[in-house]
């Protein structure tokens, strides 16, 4: 591997952290952390969400300092105190959420804040074409942000780092917004810049790209780094078990649950942008019968979210029908289809699933404002509310100290039990997942997993949306692939692979020589499908 | 215990710091700051002073419950001044217009005051829910068109009448007046004081205790989740609105009801404002209106004892102002304190129980 070769191993260390101890009143958000980075190597920060890694590369990145213990820099001892003094030292972040404004340009966004370095005209922009070349970025600095994909902001954001000098690079959860194909491009620009002597430090909890990508491997659990591995030898499930301390979830169901008892029909749904000029839903037919679990895969911004809202009847469609086992949704409010017997996981819980300042026991009441146990008429049941919540708190082993802390103080994993206990209550006909475990630790996710098989066991019929490929194949009985606003593919969940459902996601999968039968099923669906 | 503190250490702070602003102006401007706030608090215990802070109290009170409604679903109704103003006006007209029994005069009165209030709201409203109009700016448009209408009511060849140097309406018969309490030399107590504690006490069970509150203060605090929630956005808008309107509208019935009898040049204008001011004092609670009522109308009343000490009365508005402002302020930097605190709490408090993963 040309990756190993370009390691350094006299020169000193790029990055050695020592020791390094942060306490915030009441939690230890690290302690006694140990990280050496080799120059020009990929080295990888394996953990769970909340085990401290965040804290740890906002220390590193200058954006807080530590109690105890050093930060070396090519074998000096440095201390940070604002993120401007990392970037000095060569030190640059890639934030997981792109922090770029649509509406300027490449070049404008890579100049903003930097401008002392080339001015903001002809030598900025000579630079950046320069320096683009390494990212992979082959689009001209005069372009607006908003006019790139995903892959390509990517590469904007990494632009910006290398564009303020940095020669080692934190990558946060770089892959979570990318499909299969866009992360094997990512990596072949990360190895590009390795042998250019960039160093990167790339976090991530997904293992089978850590093995993929990295040099070596830091395992932090807990606050602590509890190990280093070696991605070669080390199995994603070793990996992952050292992550969390113990064995793993998995989202696989056993048997087949699905009857014949069709519980929500959606046909020919349609949704039309605001200004009426294109269409987001296109058409959409979409049966969920009693007992099955149908997963809808596809990169987001396709109208997977819209297809939900349009459900939840959110947003209003713009023509074909809704029946939730017979009877007929498509003219009513929210609330009506709730009353119907839906359950709403939405995708991002603090936006639409949670009153974040107010107690959790008046969280229960939303979406239940109208039914026992939670309201009484148009009196609410505060107390039935309260005993309610205290069931979820019990039954879904939501951490808490108590109902009447406001739910922001819950951690993610917390407040998403909380949120699908609220959810499942009220003996819903149809449960609509959105991402139900995005963001969450290991032990929630299993938990959240559980109870969805369980309830499908019982007779829900379950829409699940998930970006997440692992989940949404060992979850679903039925795969819908969805791209442009249509439901393009079907697929097997038995057989489809994440890079089947990759390819078809991004309608790619002609294309591409190595689909398997189950892919090229896919494409006769496309066909199949585009002709109706 | 931390909750009670997180509400009331904001106001306290506020008005230490506002006194501490006033008593730097007031030296600033060669006065004794210890004299005129003596002077201020001496003045509650002469002649009607005490009735009138209560008066006004109350006054008040109806005023800024009528703009928390509104801030409860981060609506930000301005026009409770014209929503008044117009309602005041339409009510003496109706009340100086027709014959009824005691009592029923009255409640006739209130509903027609209510209902104006909530019809001046009602177009705000609608154009925000139609046309997506920011309320901000078409209520106060409305407050500049409630001026005009109501002198234009009031013009003699319209429902006015000359009297002495005054134009008004005709005057409520005796059927229609509110009774109130009468302390003798020390002034006469609007009975409709009682009118503003009930509402207090209704705005807190509707907020609190009823799904229509529950969805009121969701679509406040996030109307993503509360449309999520099967809350339906615009019909909250709309409600609230002509609920805030509809309280708006009663303001000027202590005054209408228990002394005037009439709506005149003498109107008692700026109510509307001073409501906003209270409700964000009181941060939307029925409990802390009352307080930051009490509070400015202690102010505005004692507040004349200051030109006997040769101190500007101005020296008031100045208070109030840096009340406000300071107020927000320390509400905002108490709140993230707090939040963080619970944060650690809860960190802590799991930290011993589980931790496994």
């Amino acid at each position: 591997m040309s990756s190993s070769t370009s390691v350094r191993t006299d020169d000193p260390p790029a990055v050695v952290l020592t020791g390094i101890t942060k306490r915030f009143p009441g939690v230890v958000a690290n302690s006694d952390v140990h990280l050496t980075v080799r120059r020009g190597e990929v080295h990888a920060l394996c953990g769970e969400n909340g085990a401290g890694k965040s804290t740890l590369m906002k220390i590193l990145y200058g954006m807080q300092s530590p109690d105890e213990g050093t930060i070396e820099v090519n074998g000096e001892q440095v201390r940070f105190r604002t993120p401007s003094d990392a970037i000095k030292a060569g030190i640059g972040m890639v934030h997981q959420h792109f922090m770029l404004a649509d509406n300027l340009t490449v070049q404008e966004n890579v100049v903003l804040g930097a401008e002392a370095l080339h001015g903001i005209g002809q030598k900025a922009r000579r630079r950046i074409i320069e320096l683009s070349g390494k990212t992979g970025l082959n689009v001209d600095p005069g372009v607006l942000v908003e006019q790139l994909g995903v892959a390509d902001r990517q590469r904007v954001e990494i632009l910006k780092v290398l564009y303020r000098g940095a020669k080692v690079i934190i990558l946060d959860e770089p892959t979570a917004v990318l499909v299969p194909q866009e992360v094997n491009e990512l990596f072949d620009t990360v190895r590009g810049m390795q042998e250019q002597g960039y160093t990167f430090l790339f976090i991530s909890h997904k293992l089978d790209e850590v093995r993929a990508i990295a040099d070596s491997v830091t395992v932090i659990r807990r606050g602590t780094t509890v190990g280093s591995a070696d991605p070669k030898t080390v199995s994603s499930r070793q990996l992952a078990e050292m992550m969390v301390g113990s064995e793993l979830p998995s989202p696989e169901t056993r048997e087949s649950t699905v009857t014949d008892k069709v519980v929500l029909d959606v046909k020919g749904l349609r949704l039309m942008t605001p200004d009426g000029s294109r269409p987001i839903l296109d058409d959409v037919d979409l049966v969920v019968r009693s007992g099955e679990v149908v997963g809808v895969a596809g990169v987001e911004g396709n109208g997977q979210t819209e297809l939900v809202e349009t459900i939840m009847g959110m947003r209003k469609a713009g023509g074909g029908t809704i029946t939730l086992l017979n009877k007929d949704l498509t003219k009513l409010g929210t609330l009506a289809r709730r009353e119907a017997g839906i359950g709403y996981i939405p995708e991002d819980r603090h936006r639409h699933g949670l009153l974040l300042t107010q107690p959790l026991w008046y969280n229960r009441i939303l979406g239940y404002q109208t039914r026992r146990p939670t309201a009484k008429g148009v009196w609410l049941d505060t107390d039935g509310a309260k005993k309610d919540t205290e069931r979820i708190v019990a039954d879904f082993d939501v951490r808490t100290p108590g109902i009447d802390v406001p739910a922001a103080a819950l951690s993610g994993g917390n407040q998403q039990k909380l949120v699908v206990g609220r959810e499942l209550s009220g003996n819903p006909v149809l449960l609509i997942a959105s991402h139900p475990t995005r963001g969450v630790d290991v032990g929630a996710q299993a938990l959240i997993w559980d109870e969805i098989k369980r309830a499908r066991a019982a007779g829900l019929a379950v829409l699940l949306i998930s970006a997440d490929l692992d989940e949404l194949i060992g979850l679903s009985d039925t795969i819908k692939v969805m791209l442009r606003g249509r439901l393009v593919a079907d697929a097997d969940p038995n057989t489809v692979t994440p890079e089947d459902l990759g390819s078809a996601m991004t309608g790619a999968g002609s294309t591409s020589s190595s689909v398997q039968e189950t892919g090229a099923a896919h494409e006769t669906a496309v066909v199949e499908e585009g002709e109706n | 215990m931390g909750n009670l503190r997180g509400k009331l250490l904001p106001p306290a702070l506020a008005i230490v710091f506002s006194m501490l602003l006033c008593g730097v102006a007031l030296v600033i401007s060669g006065a004794n700051p210890l004299s005129a706030f003596g002077a201020m608090m001496s003045q509650v215990g002469k002649g009607t002073t005490l009735v009138d802070i209560i008066n006004s109290t109350g006054i008040y009170y109806i005023a800024a419950l009528a703009v928390a409604i509104g801030f409860q679903m981060n609506l930000f109704n301005i026009g409770v001044e014209g929503q008044y103003r117009v309602a005041a006006v339409i009510a003496a007209v109706v009340g100086g217009s027709i014959v009824l029994p005691p009592g029923i005069h009255t409640l006739v009165i209130i509903i027609v005051a209510a209902l104006a209030g909530a019809a001046w709201a009602a177009i705000p409203a609608i154009l925000k829910v139609t046309r997506g109009v920011n309320e901000v700016i078409s209520t106060i448009m409305m407050n500049g068109l409630a001026i005009g209408l109501s002198a234009y009511l009031i013009r003699r060849d319209v429902f006015g009448e000359l009297r002495g140097n005054n134009i008004r309406t005709a005057e409520i018969p005796e059927s229609g007046w509110m009774p109130g309490i009468s302390f003798g030399g020390s002034g006469t107590m609007f009975g409709f004081i009682f009118v503003a504690v009930a509402l207090g006490i209704g705005y807190w069970i509707m907020m609190n205790r009823t799904r229509f509150g529950f969805e009121l203060r969701a679509s406040g605090e996030s109307s993503t989740a509360a449309s999520a929630g099967g809350v339906n956005a615009k019909k909250m808008v709309l409600v609230s609105m002509l609920l805030s309107g509809a309280i708006a509208g009663l303001i000027s019935l202590p005054e209408l009801l228990g002394r005037d009898h009439t709506f005149s040049l003498n109107f008692t204008a700026g109510i509307g404002f001073s409501g906003i001011a209270i409700a964000l004092l009181g941060r939307n609670h029925p409990g802390g209106i009352a307080f930051g009522a009490l509070l400015w109308a202690f102010l505005d009343k004692s507040g004349l004892a200051l030109d006997n000490v040769g101190v500007p009365r101005e020296i008031v508005t100045i208070m109030q102002g840096s009340i406000v402002l300071s107020v927000v302020v320390a509400y905002e930097v108490v709140r993230r304190v707090e939040l963080a605190a619970e944060q650690r709490r809860v960190g802590r408090e799991l930290g011993t129980v589980g931790g496994a993963a």
